[in-house]
């Protein structure tokens, strides 16, 4: 087993599917009456925040509790962090207090690499900068397998600011690892110039979502965040939202079986219409309960838990 | 005190002794010179630096000219200019002959002040150059280096206003609108890191801006750090046009690529940043053709608490001084007048430092060289090194020749590869 999970690239095919398969007995088990396994007594999980994420805080936190793990919370709000203490301060001091495995959000890309320098345990990264969050393509892929069934030969349209999404790096690197073809579809301006030949060969590229949706299997819309408008990346949210929004009328165009994924926070509205959102192709509300799961997955096989 | 170099090859050419004595290359045998055995030896015109951040006034914690000017001796450095972005900024005639008196104290290399182009480097007003330029520190380059001259009418002012003292505007080329947030080279390392990328044409840009403005005004331009392929192909056509542009590279540039930020240790963060294999093999292509003139080291010290942090958090920079002629030597190999040319004349040239660069095999030239074993090599160890800062991205790495001694005017200030006073 790998010891850190930093980025998407450290899972191979298999090491994936091992984990999406523990989520899965993770997911029977926590079902039943008894919500608490004991997998990790006795081992410290500690949540070291950056930035406010209150939703993927808590699922990691109840992830680690589902395994009796000991958890720490590490925000930057009212603590030595937002004093201006460094990383690696912050880092030696986890040290000391026998941190088994760091859970770290963090706004600068590549912070969990630096951090494992630092520190002993594992390190999971839980989104950093606009790089990556794997776990959040780890749910998204047990999301599209209990949904259809299979993630090889799988089509799926990540659609939006793919430049500034940690999110979709992720996905596209667990998901084309795992089999599926990823076509990513933006303007122009939030599609990095090389995002094949920087992330998998196999990824694609389309401006049009309207030639990209017949063909999907998943259609996975991004947060899309009003700001990018003023450095002239779009338009107007107007514009952005006919272009590159998925509203009704573009749902009828996805096949029978085809699923909408959205990794939340949404903005309604924006790049997802609220129909769209709450219709039964969409995977939202799944996809925060599979979070938990799959997290639960990540810690007990990184810590070897028993 | 009179020195003779027993066996010296000057710029590998057959052995001779060599006799310094009064600050000159002397044509004849001297009494009671002191032997230096130069057996297997290089001799090498003194080097000079175009391109030095001393730190001194401000950021006594990462280099001081003092530690700076061991470093450039033992680097085989007789002279640096030394850039205006320090705190305070080096924009008045005080703060220039602050620096080159300090120069003066440590003795170790000639240490020529360059001075800011605009106050505070804010590049909104023009500092004052004619004051400077007429202060005991004679400043000829100035710079706001660390900072792109952008505005375009500022900028083509600038390089009218020095031509009343033959100076020349130094030019970081970088066109702030297309590099806001930017962390490294934009390509697919940066698109696999999420870092926010450089992309070359903010560089590219802006010295063809420069060359057509040097070109309407007639003036000199000096475009630091130059890091990509497509720069240089502006350069060489401008050169072809008989615009009066020089050039430099950075040795990192020369031998270091943006795939070094994988594991994002910001030891490898400089601006401009590592480019890709391609643009590495053009700039080596252009020193050796003499589209870029100048080999300057940016030499760069931080404290380690700017370095030992998150990429993004980190400051800009590495240090040079020290490995600059080794990675030289390790990319061009032994070519011995290319070396002299790019890393001495040429620099000395564009700085108007006389006295720097001169032919060694002429009596009454100022005696200010370098000795170097090209057959030596060594391990670049972090806590060897003189500087008063740790960021090399080199740790680690053996690198072929050795700075055995270095002369300025006539002194050694380094002998057996340690600083002689
Ligand atoms: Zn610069």
């Amino acid at each position: 087993m790998i010891k850190h999970l930093r980025s998407a690239a450290d899972l191979d095919a298999a090491t994936a599917t091992l984990i999406l398969d523990t989520a899965a007995e993770m997911a029977a088990l926590s079902g039943r009456e008894v919500k608490k396994l004991p997998a990790l007594r006795g081992r410290t999980v500690v949540n070291l925040f950056y930035e406010d994420s209150t939703r993927t805080r808590i699922s990691f936190e109840a992830a680690a509790k589902r395994l009796s793990a000991d958890v720490i919370n590490f925000s930057a709000k009212g603590s030595s962090v937002s004093k201006g203490e460094s990383l690696k301060d912050t880092a030696l001091t986890l040290q000391a207090m026998g941190a088994d495995a760091v859970v770290i959000r963090h706004p600068a890309s590549g912070a969990p690499h630096r951090l494992a320098n630092w520190v002993e345990g594992s390190v999971v990264n839980a989104g950093d900068g606009t790089h990556e969050h794997p776990t959040q393509a780890l749910l998204d892929a047990y999301t599209m397998r209990s949904r259809l069934g299979r993630l090889d030969g799988l089509r799926v349209a990540i659609v939006g600011d793919v430049l500034h999404s940690r999110v979709a790096r992720s996905n596209v690197l667990l998901l084309t690892t795992l089999g599926a073809q990823v076509t990513v579809v933006g303007p122009p301006t939030l599609i990095p110039l090389n995002v094949a030949a920087a992330l998998s060969a196999s990824t694609k590229v389309s401006y049009d979502l309207d030639s990209v949706i017949p063909d999907s299997d998943v259609v996975m819309m991004l947060r899309v965040q009003t700001e990018r408008m003023q450095d002239s990346y779009f338009p107007s949210s107007r514009e952005y939202s006919r272009r590159y929004g998925l509203d009704l009328r573009r749902m009828k165009q996805m096949q029978e079986h085809a699923i909408v994924m959205h990794p939340g926070p949404m903005n309604r509205g924006m790049e997802i219409a609220p129909e769209v959102a709450d219709s039964p192709r969409s995977t939202i509300v799944e996809q925060v309960a599979n979070g938990v799961s799959v997290r639960m997955a990540v810690l007990y096989l990184l810590l070897g838990g028993k | 005190m009179a020195y003779l170099l027993k066996g010296v090859s000057i710029l590998g050419a057959a052995p001779v002794d060599l006799y310094i004595e009064k600050g000159v290359i002397s044509g004849k045998p001297v009494d009671g010179a002191t032997v230096v055995d130069a057996t297997g030896l290089i001799a090498l015109p003194g080097l000079v630096d175009v391109h030095t951040h001393l730190r001194e006034p401000g950021r006594e914690d990462a280099e001081t000219v003092e530690t700076g000017s061991r470093a450039a001796a033992l680097g085989g450095y007789t002279a640096v200019c030394a850039m205006a972005n320090t705190s305070p900024v080096a924009d008045t005639a005080g703060v220039v002959e602050q620096v080159w008196r300090l120069g003066r104290e440590a003795g170790l290399v000639d240490v020529q002040p360059i001075g800011a182009v605009t106050v505070g480097l804010a590049g909104k007003q023009m500092a004052e150059l004619g004051a400077m330029a007429t202060s005991a520190a004679n400043v000829r380059i100035f710079s706001d280096d660390g900072f792109c001259v952008a505005d375009p009418k500022l900028m083509r002012r600038a390089l009218e206003y020095v031509k009343a003292f033959d100076g020349v505007i130094a030019q970081h080329a970088e066109e702030p609108r297309l590099t806001e947030g930017a962390q490294m080279h934009e390509g697919e390392v940066s698109t696999r890191l999420g870092l926010t990328g450089w992309p070359a044409v903010a560089e590219e840009a802006i010295i063809a801006r420069d060359v057509l403005l040097a070109e309407h005004v007639g003036s000199r331009l000096h475009v630091c750090h130059v890091s990509t392929a497509g720069s240089v192909e502006v350069l060489r056509q401008a050169k072809a046009r008989g615009v009066r542009v020089t050039a430099e590279v950075t040795p990192h540039h020369l031998l270091l690529t943006d795939e070094l930020a994988a594991g994002y240790d910001p030891v490898f963060k400089v601006n401009p940043p590592l480019r890709t294999a391609s643009d590495v093999a053009a700039l080596r292509q252009a020193v050796l053709d003499g589209v870029i003139d100048v080999v300057a080291t940016d030499h760069a010290p931080h404290a380690v608490q700017d370095k030992e942090c998150e990429w993004s958090y980190a400051r800009p920079g590495m240090l040079g001084l020290e490995t600059a002629l080794p990675i030289v030597l390790s990319v061009f190999g032994p070519q011995w007048d290319l070396i002299a040319d790019r890393m001495s004349i040429a620099p000395a040239r564009i700085a108007g430092l006389d006295g720097h660069g001169g032919d060694l095999t002429q009596a009454g030239t100022p005696a200010n060289l370098t000795l170097v074993d090209p057959a030596a090599s060594w391990v670049v160890d972090p806590a060897g090194l003189a500087s008063r800062s740790r960021n090399t991205p080199y740790a680690g790495m053996t690198l072929p020749g050795r700075i055995v001694a270095t002369f300025l005017r006539g002194e050694a200030t380094v002998l057996d590869g340690k600083v002689a006073k």
